[in-house]
């Protein structure tokens, strides 16, 4: 199981990396998503990895760490509010600028402005 | 009774002010938001006020949020670091938003509502004793920076406001994975007992921790702009507006402060296999920081540019400074972290009153009309300047000397000394370029007629008698960073008393 873990985590951290190197917003955007997906899951391998455990001390059967559980429930409301963030800035730029390449502004033209 | 609840106060009182800037206020709504603003920023002042009173008379204050103790529920723990920092970001905040007022909080919905959030971001970093608790933070302030970094909108704003948000979020997943690293290793989040607890690690698991607080010093960079790191700091500071600008010149001083905090608490000389991690690699990137600040100053075409890189040019005096590790560089670390953020600050909201006076050559180094206030604006701009080129007799001159001064013995002077003072020298020609274009090679002809309000001069003004400040009360001041830096460098105090003493 551990193994199986450890490659799923891999896989999508790998997978993201490539995503995020995109000159693109869109796959960046995909890629940020990936990578806070295998972030959950190395976050809720952290307290190790126990089948049919209880999170709570005291009763017979093997027990699991519930932090764990409670990290990655924040991390998961947090993540989900930038990715929302970043998709809308992401669909704007791509609006406002005609463009979703992350880098093809002419800095000529941009001094003194704001 | 309510004294042991003041701890938690400087993040209370932003989060009420903010709800309550967010209530539909009818007709005007903008004067109520002020003025709760204006009062919040108050309040948040004489509340950091009494608690760096209470920490320098009783010692450091722990708060367990909903009694739950250490090291099973989160604390907030209030050293002299954190009283420090928070005192500093609200006497910032208050001229900041006082410039604001004057007309920059209209070009945006929830300008207010969003500053305060962001000061609650920025208040609970500092304060609290908890590493996830940290993250929680940081995103907080995080996702108030995106949206104030979009204050005003526009294309450009859009784009660097783009790259600041994507380069964040990769550095929020990178803050996480180091989370559970140190959590898988250790077993715990809290800070003071992870520092106990890394000290015991040997072999494979020792590695993981230093693994996982090598990438904790990666996400402290990207906030603090260290040299890979850094290439989002000059776009967003020069696009976004003014005021904003100004209240992100403490922005990066949370990147220092938690490099501070966790490299002297957790991976600091006690930490047996982990001790000292990290600081040949920020000795030598903060120099490189230096340097690419340095010639970033020399190429900038804006004087908002310029601005951008004095803030990388700071990060990497602190960080480099702070490398050396032994107490008399944290105390020039913070009285020099004090300097700049005040100074940067009024700086900021300086080129933003030139800008407006200039009107169509805004910030370019370029000649243009005579200022409507032309010799009253030339005179804070040559006050500032020579307080950030760290030239006598303002805090600038201090907080180089301290930092020079902590690098005097040994090797470190044979690279510290020639890179600071270069790159002063560099400063030093750049501004002086920047200044003598902008204030003497004036165009002829009639000088503009924007005048700028009184109270935004006067804020700057109030900023910049910090800098008057610090040099008038250079003892007292050094005197409180020296304890700051006994502090950090007696680790098992702050674990003892936040932990209750229960493990020692």
């Amino acid at each position: 199981m551990e193994t199986l873990f450890a490659i799923t985590v891999g896989m999508l951290t790998a997978c993201s990396v490539f995503l995020i190197l995109r000159g693109r917003s869109f796959p960046i955007v995909v890629g940020i998503t990936m990578l806070s997906y295998a972030v959950n899951l190395f976050l809720f391998s952290t307290g190790r990895l126990v089948l049919e455990g209880a999170p709570i001390i005291g009763n017979e059967k093997p027990i699991t760490d519930p932090l764990p559980q409670a990290l990655v429930l924040t991390a998961i409301v947090i993540g989900f509010a930038m990715t929302a963030y970043a998709v809308i800035l992401a669909v704007r730029a791509r609006g406002e600028i005609g463009s979703d390449e992350v880098n093809d502004l002419d800095h000529s033209d941009a001094e003194g402005q704001r | 009774m309510w004294q042991q609840h003041l701890v938690i106060a400087p993040i209370l009182i932003p989060l009420f002010a903010a709800l309550l800037q967010l209530l539909p206020w009818g007709e005007n709504p903008q004067r109520y938001r002020r003025l709760i603003g204006i009062v919040a920023c108050i309040l948040t002042i004489s509340a950091a006020v009494t608690l760096l009173l209470q920490v320098h008379q009783y010692g450091m204050q722990v708060y367990a949020v909903g009694s739950w103790q250490a090291p099973f529920g989160i604390v907030l723990a209030v050293d002299r670091l954190a009283t420090v920092m928070v005192l500093l970001s609200a006497l910032l905040s208050l001229p900041i938003l006082a410039y604001a007022c004057y007309g920059e909080d209209n070009l945006g919905s929830h300008f207010h509502a969003l500053f305060q959030f962001q000061l609650l971001g920025i208040n609970g970093a500092f304060m609290t004793g908890d590493l996830f608790n940290l993250f929680v933070f940081f995103e907080v302030l995080l996702i108030a920076s995106y949206a104030l970094l979009m204050h005003g909108g526009g294309k450009l704003k859009l784009r660097a406001c783009l790259h600041y948000v994507l380069l964040n979020l990769a550095g929020s997943a990178l803050f996480l994975i180091a989370l559970g690293v140190l959590y898988g290793t250790t077993g715990t989040l809290n800070m003071a007992d992870m520092a106990g607890k890394i000290a015991a690690l040997t072999g494979d698991e020792a590695a993981l921790a230093r693994a996982g607080g090598m990438l904790l010093l990666v996400v402290f960079g990207l906030k603090a702009a260290l040299l890979p790191l850094y290439f989002w700091l000059p776009q967003a500071y020069t696009m976004t507006t003014g005021t904003v600008a100004a209240l992100f010149a403490i922005m990066t001083k949370v990147g220092v402060y938690s490099i501070l905090r966790v490299f002297t608490l957790i991976f600091g000389e006690t930490a047996g296999a982990a001790s000292l991690l990290g600081y040949q690699w920020l000795w030598w990137l903060g120099l490189a920081t230096l340097l690419i600040g340095a010639i970033g100053v020399l190429g900038s075409r804006d004087m908002r540019m310029v601005i951008s890189y004095l803030v990388v040019i700071s990060v990497g005096t602190m960080l480099t400074t702070l490398s050396i590790a032994n107490e008399r560089a944290v105390s020039a670390v913070m009285y020099y972290l004090i300097h700049s953020t005040f100074v940067t600050a009024a700086l900021f909201l300086l080129i933003d009153v030139m800008a407006m006076q200039r009107g169509k050559t805004a910030s370019r180094i370029v000649s243009g009309r005579k200022l409507a206030q032309h010799s009253l604006v030339a005179v804070m701009f040559f006050a500032a300047a020579i307080t950030i080129i760290g030239m006598p007799p303002l805090s600038g001159f201090v907080g180089k000397l301290h930092i020079l001064e902590a690098a005097r013995v040994g090797d470190q002077a044979n690279w510290l000394w020639p890179v600071v003072l270069g790159s002063t020298l560099v400063i030093m020609v750049a501004l002086a370029r920047a200044g003598s274009k902008m204030f003497w090679h004036t165009l002829e002809g009639k000088a503009g007629d924007t005048r700028s309000a009184n109270g935004q001069l006067v804020a700057v003004m109030v900023l910049l008698s910090a800098a008057v400040l610090l040099t008038v009360f250079a003892q007292p001041v050094t005197a409180f960073t020296d304890a700051i830096a006994n502090d950090l460098y007696q680790p098992q105090r702050y674990i003892y008393q936040v932990l209750g003493g229960s493990t020692l």
